[in-house]
């Protein structure tokens, strides 16, 4: 950077500072005092409010111009060029080893750490499976979805009332309500087969909500608004256990299930139907018109999200034994979408990350309560504008060609 | 001359529309349009901008149903079926496969993909194949990817099948997108445009590709093309539409010697 570069940058940053100080004068520095009839002059603040903004302006200006050159250097080496640490990520011989330090860590955790964290990660797996989940239907298909808790919701209410009226057990209704979920997504997939971003978008959050509102004017059927308790926990061979390992036995529950989906969705992305999938997304008219039956790839897409969404709403339900509509609002459609979009758009590892990384960060910053929500909105405000592809950019894969017979 | 073979040639069409209409509304974009692709030939489309050419592309492949007429397909089994109206998947699935004006390849996929996705149609995989990738999975998977790749080198695109397709140069997206036509075995090539935008060196190299594919591939092509020099010598025979109706059909000859068509092109004299 030049000296002429930096002269700039503090002009800007200088600008910035003086208009923001000018802009909040009356509210920083006067203070009326109407009982005592006063008027105070604080100009301390005005010396704070500018000399942070001018610091913060700085740090962004620079930031910006940073990932601007960087962009366009990308551009020149054909637009892909991976950072230095994805490539090394990429290598099998790191990513082997990382993997299984990585699952020996979840595998080990709760034996090392408290019930409190052991709860807070098995959230943080639920979230990691809806976020993979959706990651099919908006990620890969295209197809934004942003009433997908309502899938959440029928898994949850399908555990909680199958065992409420039939006793069924938790093994019995995991797989019922993956199906019911798949089901469910159909019934969404039909009316909006014609539909595409925008519109699609309101009409999946209108079912969302209808949904949500069934469940909490439907009383005969759902109980209301006060929810059903005491569901039970799941089966372990009629082996009773304390609150404390179900805590446990569900956490590997969960991490089994976790592992099911990475892999069912990563074999997915590079399959037949993957691909389907991906060209959907990009054109849906060349889609069609290359043979590609439009119908069932969206149809697929929108069941086999909800599926993975429905078994989660299971586990859920197990997992806190009290389920009522309150859990299921649009705020927690929004939370998933942002998981996906944070973390990187069709990318597996990317979405656990993001996943990860919006569960967790609120968790542990309860510290800072009151400006927990505030950073957080910080974080996804800085991590869209500098890396506006997520956290992980899906790469396409490269496949091997067969030199004897492509000769 | 290609007049004669054509004439001799006992074999049906294996695309014949009769009488086909198009109207959004009041519009009339088409009206009582004929034609014949006979196997193995390469037949062109020509006319003024907003002709109509286009629209009838989109008419014969399912995009647009036809208000009028009957479109037929003889597909390589010789089962001859009436396909206006049908779902455009169908057709492509039926083996008519097909370019854009305006070029639509996946941009975030690679060549490579955007040819495996013309396999598509041909290929059965489905969600539990592809999870628990199987035997026969893996062995269908790899033989998309070894005919995909071979189908990128008849386009002379081997290079750069793991290049992005929105990275690739703008002739050779239009190449690519003949590639992925090809993946889906089409006993007919629907080219709109093929040329557009390209310069004289590669429209000559883009003509000797589809003479190539013809013999190659077996298979017949019906092309919208507004460059001339590359109608003229490429195709056997042309059919020249003006608002929404054929005006002219022959060989390139006969078709460049038609006061109609010239008029069409230049302008009608005014009164002397």
């Amino acid at each position: 950077m030049t000296a002429a570069d930096i002269f700039r940058h503090l002009k800007k940053a200088l600008a910035a500072a003086v208009w923001l100080a000018f802009l909040t004068l009356p509210i920083m520095v006067i203070r009326v005092d109407t009982v005592e009839k006063t008027v105070t002059w604080r100009w301390m603040h005005l010396a704070y409010m500018a000399a942070g903004s001018f610091v913060l302006a700085l740090v962004w200006n620079i930031m910006l111009e940073r990932r601007d050159r960087g962009q366009a250097d990308k551009d020149q080496d054909g637009g892909e060029g991976a950072s230095a640490l994805a490539r090394r990520l990429a290598d099998p011989r790191l990513a082997r080893p990382l993997m299984a330090f990585g699952l020996l860590a979840a595998a080990a955790f709760p034996w090392f750490f408290s019930m409190y964290q052991t709860n807070i990660l098995v959230s943080a797996m639920i979230y990691v499976v809806l976020g993979l989940g959706l990651n099919i239907t908006v990620g890969l298909a295209g197809l934004l979805d942003l009433g997908y808790v309502a899938f959440y919701a029928v898994g949850a209410y399908a555990y909680a009332l199958l065992n409420y009226h039939f006793h069924l057990g938790f093994w019995t209704v995991l797989p019922l309500g993956g199906i019911l979920g798949a089901f469910f997504g159909l019934l969404l997939g039909f009316p909006v087969l014609r539909l595409r971003g925008d519109y699609l978008a309101i009409v999946t959050l209108g079912f969302g909500q209808i949904i949500r509102l069934v469940l909490e004017n439907w009383g005969e059927f759902s109980f209301g608004p006060s929810g059903i308790a005491n569901i039970s926990r799941p089966g372990l061979f009629g082996i009773p256990y304390s609150v404390e390992q179900a805590t446990t036995y569900i956490y590997y529950i969960m991490l089994g299930l976790v592992l099911l989906t990475i892999f069912v969705t990563a074999r997915l992305k590079d399959s037949r139907i993957g691909r389907a999938w991906l060209a959907l997304r990009e054109d849906e008219i060349a889609c069609q018109a290359m043979g590609i039956d439009n119908t069932r790839a969206k149809l697929l897409a929108f069941a086999l999200g909800a599926t993975f969404a429905s078994l989660m709403g299971v586990v859920f339900a197990a997992k806190t034994t009290f389920i009522n509509p309150a859990s299921f609002t649009f705020m927690e459609s929004a939370m998933i979408l942002a998981i996906v979009v944070l973390g990187g758009m069709g990318s597996v590892l990317g979405v656990i990350l993001g996943a990860l990384l919006l569960m967790l960060l609120p968790e542990y910053m309860r510290a800072f309560s009151e400006y927990r929500m505030l950073i957080f909105g910080a974080t996804m405000v800085v991590i869209m504008v500098f890396r506006p592809q997520g956290l992980v950019r899906a790469k396409r894969k490269v496949y091997k060609i067969n030199v004897e017979t492509a000769g | 001359m290609a007049q004669n073979q054509t004439n001799q040639n006992p074999e049906p069409a294996v695309l014949s529309v009769r009488n086909v209409g198009m109207s959004f509304g009041g519009l009339r974009a088409l009206s009582e349009v004929d034609l014949d692709v006979r196997p193995g030939e390469v037949v062109a489309l020509i006319g003024p901008n907003g002709a109509g050419k286009t629209t009838f592309f989109n008419c014969i492949t399912g995009i647009y149903t036809p208000t009028e007429g009957q479109v037929t397909a003889r597909p390589r089994d010789g089962r001859e079926r009436r396909i206006n109206g049908m779902r455009t998947n169908l057709v492509c699935e039926l083996g008519m496969a097909r370019t854009f004006q305006n070029i639509r390849l996946f941009p975030s996929m690679t060549a490579l993909e955007n040819v495996m996705i013309g396999r598509h149609c041909r290929t059965r995989t489905g969600v539990l194949g592809a999870v628990l990738r199987g035997a026969g999975t893996r062995r269908e998977e790899q033989e998309v990817v070894d005919k995909s790749y071979e189908l990128l080198g008849t386009v002379g695109l081997k290079t750069m099948a793991n290049e992005y397709a929105r990275n690739l140069p703008y002739g050779a997206q239009r190449r690519l997108e003949i590639a992925r036509a090809l993946a889906t075995e089409p006993f007919l090539l629907l080219l709109d445009e093929p040329a557009a935008g390209m310069n004289p060196q590669e429209t000559l190299e883009l003509k000797d590709m589809v003479l190539r594919i013809r013999t190659q591939f077996a298979v017949s092509v019906l092309l919208i093309e507004h460059d001339m020099k590359m109608v003229m010598s490429l195709s056997d025979r042309i059919y020249v539409m003006e608002y929404g109706r054929v005006i002219s059909t022959g060989t390139p000859k006969e078709v460049s010697e038609d006061p109609q068509v010239i008029r069409a092109y230049l302008g009608e004299e005014s009164d002397a």
